[in-house]
C-alpha cells in the first residue's frame, strides 16, 4: 500500500521542481463519479441500494457500474463520488480481509472494524492532501448485532439507523426520518428504498434508472440482479409542450 | 545439561537436532519464581509468588496489565517480560485505534510466538529469557495461553511455571477438569492453593502473592492486597476446621493445614516461619 511511486516517465523528464515533483499525483478533481447511495437497519439486518450510473461529468457515461459490494462475511460498502476510488479501496479491503482470513483462528473482522479501518485510510489520505474521493456507506450484521456507517472523504465517520451520500442526504433522508422503523419487513424494507430511489431519479440529474437493492443478514449478504423504477411522466404540463410556441425556431 | 560444543550460538545445531542457546533460554524461565493461570469459560485467573530480595525492598512486578481484556503473568528474566509486555500493550492499542475493537488474544499471542522465534534465528540477538502466561478474553470465550522462550505457544486451562511449578501443576492437574465450569471466586481460590504449594511449607499471605483476573464483564485488574488476604484466611479456616470435608477428596490440604499456624493472625511478616 505505498501513496507515493514517482513513475517512470517522470523520472525521464527535465529535472525541474514542478515535474519531478508528486503534485501531478495528487487527487484534485474525480473524473467519473457515482452518485447516491442510501441504506438503512430492518428487521434482519441492513438494506442498501445505489443505482449502476457512473457519470463522467455531466455525460451519464456508464450504466453497469457496481457500487455495492459484500466485504468478507459481514460487511457491504456502497460508493459514491470517483470510480477509480473506489476500487482501490476495494483492492485495500481486499487484501485486508485476505489476511484477517490467514490468521485462521476463528475471529473475522466485522462490520464496525472494516468501518473504523476505512476511517483512517480516509482521514490520513486527507491529511497528505490526497483524498480517495469518496463517501462511504458501510452496514453490516455480526453476532445478531447491526451495525450501518458511513465515512465521507475528509474522514468524516459516524453511524446511524439511516444513512445516504450525495444528494440522498438531501432527497431520502427526510423520508427515512418520517417513515423509517426498527422493524422493517424485507418487503417494507424494498419499498421504503424504492420510493427514495424513485425520488431521487426524478431530482437528480446523475441518476439513472437502474438500480441494485443488496441485503446484508447474519446469514450473508446478497445482492440482488439490476432493475429498473416505473417512472410516470404523463403530466399535462409536460404534454405538447411547443404548444403556443410554433414558428419560434 | 552439561556445556557442550553447539551451546555457544543459538544459531548453531547440535547433531541431535537442538538448540542449546534456546533450551538454557527456557532453563531461565524455570529459576524464576512461580506464575500460575487458570480459566473458566467466562474467566482467566492469573496469581504469582513475589517475594522482595529482602525486607528493605520492594517487591518484583510480575503482572503486568496489557489491555482491558488481556493481561499477562512472567516468570524468568522480568526485564525482558517488561520490555514484552510493552511490545503486547503497544500492539493492543494500536489495533483498538484501527478497529476500534479489542486484539484477539489468540491473535497477540502468535504475534508475540513469532517474535520469539525471530530471536532464535538471528546470530546477533538471543532468545528472551522469559516465559509468559497469558490471560485474555475474545469473542469464542476466556482463553490462557503460554508463551515459551522458544517461540512456542500452547493453550492451557491451567499451567504453572517458574521454579517448585510442579507442585502447583500436580495439584491443577488433580482439578482441572473441574474449572471450565467453576465460578469466578472458586477459580481463584484454587489459584491461591495452587501458588501455596510452590511455597512448600511456607506461610501463604497476600505479601508475598499477587493474583489477577479478567473475566466476562470485569476487566483485567490485579485484587488488592485485602481481598487476597481475606480470601486466603477464608479457605485456611475451613482447611483448619474441616479438613476432609471441605475441598472434594483433595489430600493436599489436610498435609498443609498441619503445617500453617493459627488462621487467625493477619499482616505477619512473610518470613516469619
Amino acid at each position: 500500500m505505498s501513496f507515493s511511486k514517482m513513475p517512470l516517465v517522470e523520472a525521464n523528464q527535465a529535472l525541474d521542481a514542478s515535474s519531478l515533483s508528486l503534485d501531478s499525483e495528487r487527487t484534485l478533481y474525480p473524473y467519473v463519479t457515482g452518485t447516491s447511495v442510501v441504506a438503512f437497519k430492518y428487521r434482519d439486518g441492513i438494506l442498501m441500494a445505489a443505482d449502476m450510473g457512473g457519470s463522467y461529468g455531466s455525460t451519464l457515461r456508464y450504466k453497469t457500474v457496481e457500487r455495492i459490494k459484500p466485504i468478507g462475511k459481514h460487511s457491504l460498502l456502497g460508493a459514491s463520488g470517483e470510480i477509480s476510488d473506489f476500487q482501490e479501496i476495494l483492492r485495500y479491503l481486499d487484501e485486508l480481509i485476505l489476511y484477517d482470513n490467514m490468521w485462521d483462528d476463528g475471529n473475522s473482522l466485522g462490520p464496525k472494524e472494516v468501518h473504523n479501518y476505512l476511517t483512517r485510510v480516509m482521514y490520513n489520505r486527507r491529511n497528505k492532501f490526497n483524498p480517495l474521493w469518496n463517501s462511504l456507506v458501510l452496514g453490516g450484521v455480526k453476532n445478531g448485532q447491526k451495525y450501518l456507517g458511513m465515512v465521507s472523504m475528509i474522514g468524516v465517520n459516524f453511524e446511524d439507523n439511516h444513512v445516504a451520500t450525495g444528494f440522498g442526504n438531501h432527497l431520502a433522508r427526510p423520508i427515512l426520518r418520517d417513515e423509517w422503523n426498527e422493524d422493517l419487513s424485507f418487503e417494507d424494507g424494498v419499498k421504503l428504498l424504492e420510493k427514495c430511489m424513485r425520488v431521487l431519479l426524478y431530482r437528480d440529474r446523475s441518476a439513472v434508472n437502474k438500480l441494485q437493492i443488496a441485503k446484508i443478514t447474519e446469514e450473508g449478504a446478497t445482492l440482488f440482479p439490476p432493475y429498473s423504477l416505473k417512472t410516470f411522466w404523463g403530466f399535462e404540463a409536460y404534454k405538447n409542450p411547443t404548444v403556443g410556441a410554433e414558428g419560434s425556431w | 545439561m552439561f556445556r557442550n560444543q553447539y551451546d555457544t550460538d543459538v544459531t548453531t545445531w547440535s547433531p541431535a537436532g537442538r538448540l542449546f542457546q534456546v533450551e538454557y533460554a527456557m532453563e531461565a524461565v524455570k529459576q524464576g519464581s512461580a506464575a500460575i493461570g487458570l480459566r473458566s469459560r467466562t474467566h482467566v485467573v492469573l496469581a504469582c509468588v513475589n517475594k522482595a530480595n529482602n525486607e528493605l525492598s520492594s517487591h518484583q512486578k510480575k503482572i503486568f496489565k496489557v489491555d482491558d481484556h488481556i493481561g499477562v503473568a512472567i516468570a524468568g528474566l522480568t526485564a525482558d517480560g517488561r520490555v514484552l509486555s510493552r511490545y503486547m500493550r503497544s500492539e493492543c492499542i494500536n489495533h483498538a485505534f484501527t478497529y476500534e475493537s479489542p486484539l484477539p488474544v489468540g491473535r497477540l499471542v502468535v504475534q508475540l510466538a513469532d517474535k520469539a522465534q525471530v530471536c532464535t534465528q538471528r546470530s546477533w540477538k538471543r532468545p528472551y529469557g522469559v516465559g509468559l502466561l497469558v490471560a485474555g478474553l475474545d469473542e469464542s470465550g476466556a482463553h490462557l495461553y503460554y508463551n515459551c522462550p522458544s517461540g512456542n505457544y500452547f493453550e492451557y486451562q491451567a499451567f504453572a511455571i517458574g521454579s517448585r511449578s510442579q507442585a502447583a501443576k500436580t495439584y491443577l492437574e488433580r482439578r482441572f477438569e473441574k474449572f471450565m465450569d467453576s465460578s469466578r471466586d472458586d477459580l481463584v481460590k484454587d489459584a491461591l492453593i495452587a501458588i501455596r504449594e510452590t511455597l512448600q511449607g511456607e506461610r501463604l499471605t497476600s505479601n508475598i502473592c499477587t493474583v489477577a483476573v479478567v473475566g466476562v464483564g470485569e476487566p483485567f485488574h490485579i485484587l488488592d492486597q485485602n481481598t487476597v488476604q481475606q480470601l486466603i484466611d477464608a479457605f485456611e479456616i475451613v482447611a483448619e476446621e474441616e479438613p476432609p470435608a471441605a475441598e472434594a477428596g483433595d489430600a493436599a490440604d489436610q498435609e498443609t493445614a498441619a503445617g500453617e499456624g493459627a488462621p487467625a493472625e493477619e499482616g505477619a511478616a512473610p518470613m516469619d516461619i
